[in-house]
């Protein structure tokens, strides 16, 4: 099987500091990979280099969707190409109507991939029957983005948003942070939902606690900007049972 | 061209009442605006003054006001015109120069200058107890100077929404001036819309004064004119009486707009509201000023202000100054303001759900409006005013 995303060598500075030191990762159509890792190990650099946030330079190595080079696009061409990052602090818009904010970025994507807009009708029943599915209230459609959400709503707002959008590839930030085993469970359905031949996921989490829920077809191990071993989903019990910290010793002494 | 050189271009204009040559007098001894004058520090004219200014043309009426759901007045340069207007049965309307009182043109210069100049305006009467639903007050314009002079009067506890347009195509100047008297209970809804052409002058002069129990409640768009200026002055004169002075300002390119506000509680228990949003691209200049009085008479005042501005370009630049007065020691007043850019998380946030960044952009200057835009019941005028806001990102430089 092909790899969906395909990462060689990437790596990225901030602010001159260099983040990523050359990741080389492969992600299989319809496969789930784990990144895990300690804190400051470069999860999260990794995820926004992937979406394309400002503020990172990628300083050398390739990451690729289906082929495309993810790194020279914008950050809504590369959601339009099947990306969605669900964000570890989801951004409150104050002003936006949550309903409005989905069917526009939904549209946004049909449109740039030249497919029919949705018109409000369609795009409420869809959104409804998304909703039904998640367990989440219709309510939360009505309310602005992410303002005055919860924690656990935020991050069901974003599985609601990777419903809706159906990207090829999720890239899901510590989704799993700050959530009650409730959201956890939500969360966990939404991305499990999705699975099939034509959805992968990168699931970065720093405990093994969501991986029980999104069991992944792999799991690898991020440490000082580099993937210092990979395995099956046995790795995530590993690293729970011993720690980061023997294995990023081993990794340094070898 | 200086003022006094502008001011030469009326010197054979016909003055025909006693508040007309008053008001030329006043004319003759201090002069239009300058920058030396504290009211006009962040607004100076020398634009309009040095301007040159289009001959009038034929006015045609935009489709928009057309098929605007509400009987309207016209007036074309200055000048009422019937052909362009559609009748109403529900108010007392009447045309030529009206004034009620309350305007201040031995102090007000442009005030004055209309008073000098005017020749035509529209005077709307709503009787006690009746509810006059909308009327459409536009004014077009095509050259030369207009100095339109309205008078709008309601009975206790009569309604009326006036929607209230300004447009016009090439170089002109624009003083309107517009005096409200609401008797107690009575409510006024005054939805401004300013889209003057943008090479034109927009100076705006509007005196309201609230009796015991009555609104005046009045939401400005502002996002034409080269010179653009609403002047407020608001006087709670009885007791629970209210006044909204809101306003959007959209500005790009090298426009100025100012919204200036005096709010006088001369009563008990009266209160006012403001929110003030200010977007500016390109070179623009946005102004706030915004006073707030409270006579001594005025204990148990509710007054606040929110001014806000969002600057999209490094060299647009706002100048606000809220004031307060007051001179009744039982009060709530306060005043806040912020000015700030646009956010990139969000910006980035809307971007990674596959919005294009102009899109993304449009969307975030519209939530930045929303509070001053959400209020505005009247959906007819609401949705206008959505058409002019939607696509002003696109050429916002």
């Amino acid at each position: 099987m092909s790899a969906l995303l395909e990462i060689t060598d990437l790596a990225a500075d901030i602010d001159g500091k260099e983040i990523l030191r050359g990741i080389s990762l492969a992600v299989p159509k319809g496969e789930v990979h784990a990144i895990m890792g300690p804190n400051g190990s470069g999860k999260s650099t990794l995820s926004y280099v992937l979406a394309g946030r400002e503020g990172y330079a990628v300083t050398g190595g390739t990451a690729t969707l289906d082929g495309a080079d993810l790194l020279a696009m914008e950050p809504e061409q590369r959601a339009a190409a099947g990306l969605f990052l669900a964000f570890q602090y989801p951004v409150e818009l104050p002003g936006v109507g949550n309903a409005n904010f989905l069917r526009t970025a939904l549209n946004a994507q049909r449109r740039a991939r030249g497919e029919a807009e949705l018109d409000a009708g369609a795009f409420l029943r869809l959104a409804r029957q998304e909703l039904k599915r998640l367990a989440i209230s219709d309510e939360m459609l009505k309310r602005n983005v992410n303002v005055g959400f919860s924690g656990g709503e935020k991050k069901r707002n974003e599985v609601l948003q990777m419903a809706l959008l159906r990207p090829r590839l999720a890239i899901l930030d510590e989704t799993d942070s700050g959530l009650d085993i409730d959201a956890l469970r939500i969360v966990a359905q939404g991305v499990n939902a999705l699975r099939g031949p034509d959805f992968s996921a990168l699931v970065i989490t720093h405990y093994q606690r969501l991986l029980d829920h999104i069991v992944p077809d792999r799991v690898h191990v991020l440490a000082h900007g580099r993937i210092i071993r990979s395995g099956g989903p046995e790795l995530a019990h590993e690293l729970e049972a011993s720690g980061y910290g023997e294995i990023v010793a081993k990794a340094a002494a070898a | 061209m200086n003022a006094t050189a502008f001011l030469a271009r009326f010197d054979n204009a016909t003055i025909a009442s006693p508040e007309a040559r008053a008001a030329a007098s006043v004319l003759r001894e201090h002069g239009l605006p300058g920058m030396r004058e504290e009211a006009w520090r962040a607004t100076p004219l020398r634009g309009l003054y040095e301007a040159d200014l289009d001959a009038p043309a034929a006015p045609v009426l935009p489709p928009v006001l057309a098929a605007f759901p509400a009987p309207r007045l016209v007036f074309a340069d200055g000048r009422f015109a019937p052909a362009l207007s559609a009748a109403t049965d529900r108010m007392h309307v009447a045309t030529g120069v009206a004034m009620l009182g309350l305007a201040r043109p031995a102090t007000d210069k442009l005030v004055a200058l209309n008073t000098m100049l005017a020749t035509d305006g529209a005077t709307v009467e709503v009787a006690a107890g009746t509810d006059a639903g909308t009327l459409l007050l536009a004014h077009l314009a095509t050259g030369a100077t207009s100095h339109p002079r309205h008078a709008i009067r309601l009975g206790a506890g009569a309604k009326l929404t006036l929607v209230d347009y300004a447009g016009g195509q090439g170089a002109y100047f624009h003083n309107p001036v517009l005096e409200v008297a609401l008797a107690p209970g009575a409510t006024l809804t005054h939805l401004r819309i300013q889209d003057e052409s943008e090479k034109s002058y927009h100076l705006a002069t509007i005196y309201a004064e609230a009796a015991e129990g009555a609104t005046y409640d009045s939401f400005l768009l502002a996002r034409g004119a080269a010179i653009g200026r609403t002047e407020i002055h608001a006087r709670l004169a009885g007791p629970r009486a209210t006044a909204h002075l809101n306003a959007a300002q959209l500005l790009a390119r090298s426009q100025h707009g100012d919204f200036t506000t005096v709010v006088r509680h001369d009563a008990p228990a009266t209160i006012s509201r403001q929110t003030v949003k200010t977007v500016l691209a390109g070179r623009a200049h946005g102004v706030f000023q915004g006073k707030i009085e409270v006579a001594p008479e005025g204990q148990k005042t509710d007054g606040y202000q929110m001014n806000q501005t969002l600057l999209l370009s490094p060299r647009a630049e706002i100048s606000a100054k809220p004031q307060l007065e007051i001179y009744a020691d039982d009060v709530k007043c306060s005043h806040g303001a912020t000015v700030g850019e646009l956010d990139a998380e969000q910006l980035f946030y809307l971007r990674s759900r596959g919005i294009p960044e102009a899109a993304a952009r449009a969307i975030l200057v519209r939530a930045f409006l929303a509070e001053a835009l959400d209020p505005i019941a009247h959906e007819a005028a609401r949705a206008w005013m959505e058409t002019l806001i939607d696509p002003w990102w696109d050429n916002a430089r």
